[in-house]
């Protein structure tokens, strides 16, 4: 289980995303396990995971159980247990203030 | 996460979009960005506890929220219109800190109290030549406070409130759409820095991507000039503004105002007849109608415009009536409608409005007042009805207890402002040997009408509810008391009518 409002980031690309709810306890991007901190030198990035992130974006897992907003876009693309996430919809609401 | 990432996200997504205009200066996202970072070494370095704005808005507020956010240390801006006692007391309990504005006050009201303070233009200046600083990882990061408002102290001593970074971006990530607005919107914010309204419109609209138009001092004018001028799409009013942009209109002020989309509206409760003569004057401009309080990060309920069009157009009272509701919760947030003993009552039973959600703090610096289960008292009275739309009766503390009968001030004044010749009006307890509380009303009259009979107000009333509604006390003035954000300062209005 992941801290919600915790920040992780991508070892193979530049990827980094907050954890809304997660009760996995790692997500993957570019198929490679994210960590608190980048390593120094990238990680190869697996060509199935390599479809991009985009800012601002939830991805969310198919049972709901994982929520994580993408916070810096990258190559990469999230995954738990080589499951691909996918974009959540978003419903628009009116501006309010 | 700090609400620092909502600025970080916009100026990695467009960085040379423009953020913001001011005074006819522009700041992109990077720039703004780029100088809250710097803003954020001089804060730290300053060693003080808070950073505090006394200024209307300007470049500095946003400069000011965002640096103190990366700094980790709570931004408290300041009502500049107190009076020089009250003032220099909030200052006392902020001590010691840098106070972006007006230096010069600081130094007369508050000399001893070992603040730094400096001016708009110095604290800009003096950030930009600062290095910039490294973001601040700490891990509790989410649970430190953003920001700390004095409650306006309607009924008491200002309440220190604060927001925590976990309320504030649990509102913005769930409530608005990252850089969902086109390059060519833009928000007109005209709402005080020192209100959350001024601090929640400055968040989702640098989130959305929508350039924030800064409006310092409200005039009907100004306001339509600068649409024009800027081709503004949103805008952010509270009622008495939308009231005297229509007065403005009517009277021949003209601007060319076809880039505005959308008007949000709250802050106060809107009058019927000026949310209808705006839907009539502006038939394509989306209106919502926002409800929230500081302690909840802003709004936790809205009236959105298909809402208010089916409302406007239907002919069925009750679904007329929703056009003076709130709308419903924001799917983030639950409300509830409870009675004194805590029991969550039925639709159209008034009782104190509850919340709870993330965005919900519900805490002051002394104490915190959510419940062991998250819910959070507003003071507020109202009801819902059957379709889970949310009514303001008035604050729970403004219900007059008449002989152990709960009276809503609300029920009286909206049966006295349906009267032809009356422009404004507000019900509130005033003393009464018999039953411990009686009804005092206060009533404007409509310029170019007659002043109506006490026994013809009375027995209007009478016929509309009952006889236990019926006022003791009628007074005529020329107008109400509001602070400046549109709010009825009830007790000025019983100190006058016990008096």
């Amino acid at each position: 289980m992941l801290k919600p409002g915790s920040r992780l980031k991508s070892a193979t690309c530049d990827t980094e995303v907050m954890v809304i709810r997660c009760d996995a306890d790692a997500i993957e991007c570019g198929g490679v396990p994210m960590g608190e901190a980048r390593p120094a030198d990238p990680v190869a990035m697996d060509p199935a995971h390599a479809a991009g992130t985009l800012t601002g974006k939830r991805y969310i897992n198919s049972d709901g159980t994982c929520e994580l907003l993408c916070v810096k876009a990258g190559r990469g693309s999230l995954s738990i247990g080589g499951h691909a996430l996918a974009v959540k919809e978003a419903k628009p609401l009116p501006a309010s203030d | 996460m700090k609400i620092s990432l909502l600025l970080e996200m916009a100026a990695d997504a467009a960085p040379d979009r423009v953020a913001l205009v001011c005074n006819g200066q522009r700041w992109t996202y990077a720039e703004l960005l780029d100088t809250a970072r710097r803003a954020a070494t001089l804060i730290r370095e300053s060693g003080v506890k808070y950073v505090s704005l006394l200024d209307e808005s300007s470049e500095a507020a946003v400069i000011a929220l965002f640096g103190a956010a990366i700094a980790g240390v709570p931004y408290c801006p300041l009502n500049y219109r107190l009076a020089d006692a009250d003032l220099s007391a909030l200052l006392g309990r902020i001590s010691p800190a840098l106070i972006v504005g007006d230096s010069k006050r600081v130094a007369r009201i508050a000399a001893a109290q070992g603040h730094r303070a400096c001016s708009r233009e110095q604290f800009v200046a003096l950030s930009r030549e600062a290095a910039a600083s490294s973001e601040d990882e700490s891990s509790d990061e989410d649970a430190s406070v953003a920001v700390q408002l004095f409650t306006s102290g309607t009924t008491a001593a200002p309440k220190a409130a604060i927001l925590r970074h976990a309320n504030l971006l649990g509102y913005i990530l769930n409530s608005v759409e990252f850089a969902a607005a086109g390059e060519d919107e833009a928000s007109l914010v005209v709402v005080p820095p020192y209100h959350i309204a001024g601090i929640s419109a400055l968040m989702s609209s640098i989130y959305a991507g929508r350039r924030i138009v800064l409006l310092p001092a409200f005039s009907p004018a100004e306001w339509l000039s600068l649409i024009e001028a800027e081709k503004v799409t949103n805008a952010f009013v509270v009622p008495t503004m939308l009231t005297r942009i229509i007065d403005a209109m009517e009277a021949g002020t003209r601007a060319d105002i076809s880039s505005l989309r959308a008007i949000a509206y709250g802050g106060g409760k809107m009058p019927l007849e000026v949310i209808r003569k705006a839907l009539a004057l502006f038939p394509s401009v989306d209106f919502t109608n926002a409800y929230g309080l500081t302690e909840t990060s802003s709004t936790i309920a809205l009236l959105g415009p298909e809402d208010h069009r089916t409302a406007f157009a239907s002919d069925d009272p009750a679904v007329q009536a929703r056009l003076g509701s709130l709308g419903k919760p924001l799917p983030s947030v639950e409300i509830e409608i409870r009675g004194e003993d805590g029991a969550v009552l039925p639709p159209h039973e008034t009782g104190e409005i509850y919340v709870r959600g993330e965005q919900v703090s519900g805490e002051y610096r002394e104490k915190s007042a959510l419940n062991e289960q998250g819910w959070f008292a507003t003071r507020d009275a109202g009801y819902m009805d059957e379709g889970g739309y949310l009514f303001l009766s008035g604050r729970a503390d403004d219900v007059i207890v008449r002989g152990g009968e709960n009276i809503s001030p609300g029920e009286i004044e909206e049966v006295l402002l349906a009267h032809p010749a009356i422009a404004d009006a507000c019900a509130c307890a005033v003393p009464s040997i018999e039953w411990g509380e009686a009804i005092g009303v206060a009533v404007v009259v409509k310029q170019g009408h007659d002043t109506p009979g006490e026994t013809e107000l009375k027995e209007l009333i009478r016929g509309r509810l009952r006889s236990s509604r019926v006022p003791d006390i009628i007074a005529f003035l020329d107008a109400l008391p509001y602070n400046e954000m549109g709010k009825l300062l009830r007790r000025e209005v019983k100190a006058m009518l016990s008096g």
